[in-house]
């Protein structure tokens, strides 16, 4: 009785977080859709909203997201090669990429949240009805995405933890696998959004 | 139960790849400032779709991955992109 084995199955693992990006992809499908009729019904409005977003910001967050995605899928094959350390810094670096989303975010969101320009505002409900639309999806969808980068990243860390521990090494790593597929989803989401909130002219 | 067949890609694949995001990245910005006014959505939406199909290609493994989980993903796109034809062709045609 001395080798109880715990039964593994990472590719049920892995299929499992699959479905679940599924679902993922399908709630924000749905947000996208409503985005697009309501962008097609208020074309000039849109256009007026999005001049008012930060292209510049936009970009750089597209590019701190491909640079975290990149980091995450090559700290799994640092795990494959048995190199922890060479894991460990890639995931901090992605980490910091996920920090640096954050930072510029709070500036984005702060500054129309000073000028007043957010949901439920007297400057907000004195705006065409079309570019009410506008912000609420803005905010909606950005913040909707913020919440999964957030979730993303503490699962990163528990990762992260795993990996420094050795819990997560060359045999057993499709926690990381899994962790790295959901950071995937967070860049894959942000890859619609930039283009579709920021540069609809 | 063991991976029978594990897959390890390179660190300079994984730089190729995001070179070819970024160049990606830079038409998506750059084609607004070309005036093609009823095209640039379109363009915008079919370079987000290149850029995403290669992040799920090479990033999320796809291309090794098995074919179940393959024929998976593209029913759940068809499953979207039906609910987007059905949508649009409720808003023209009603």
């Amino acid at each position: 009785m001395d080798h109880i084995e715990m039964q593994r199955d990472d590719v049920g693992a892995k299929l499992g977080m699959w479905v679940f990006i599924f679902t993922e992809i399908l709630l924000f499908g749905g947000l996208f859709l409503v985005y697009a009729v309501m962008r097609h019904r208020y074309s000039a409005d849109f256009h007026q909203g999005s001049l008012q977003l930060n292209t510049f910001i936009g970009a750089l967050n597209t590019v701190v997201l491909l640079i975290s995605s990149m980091t995450v899928a090559m700290s799994i094959t640092a795990v494959q090669k048995k190199d922890n350390r060479k894991a460990t810094i890639l995931l901090c670096i992605t980490l910091l990429c996920a920090a640096i989303f954050l930072v510029d975010k709070y500036f984005e969101w702060g500054h129309k949240i000073s000028i007043m320009l957010y949901p439920g505002t007297d400057l907000m409900q004195s705006l065409k009805h079309g570019y009410i639309l506008f912000f609420s999806l803005y905010f909606f969808m950005t913040g909707l995405h913020m919440l999964h980068l957030v979730i993303g990243a503490v699962i990163l860390v528990v990762a992260l933890t795993k990996v420094r521990m050795g819990l997560i090494n060359n045999e057993h790593y499709v926690l990381l696998e899994n962790g790295g597929l959901y950071w995937h989803l967070v860049d894959l989401i942000w890859i619609f959004l930039f283009p579709l909130l920021y540069l609809v002219t | 139960m063991t991976t029978e067949v594990e897959h390890i890609t390179g660190y300079p694949f994984y730089g190729k790849v995001l070179v070819g995001l970024l160049v990606l990245t830079t038409f998506t910005i750059l084609v607004p400032w070309l005036n093609l006014t009823a095209f640039t959505a379109l363009i915008a939406l079919v370079l987000a779709s290149t850029k995403a199909g290669i992040v799920m290609t090479y990033f999320m493994h796809l291309k090794v991955e098995y074919i179940l989980l393959k024929i998976l993903v593209v029913m759940v796109l068809a499953i979207y992109a039906s609910v987007i034809l059905l949508t649009f062709s409720d808003y023209f045609f009603r």
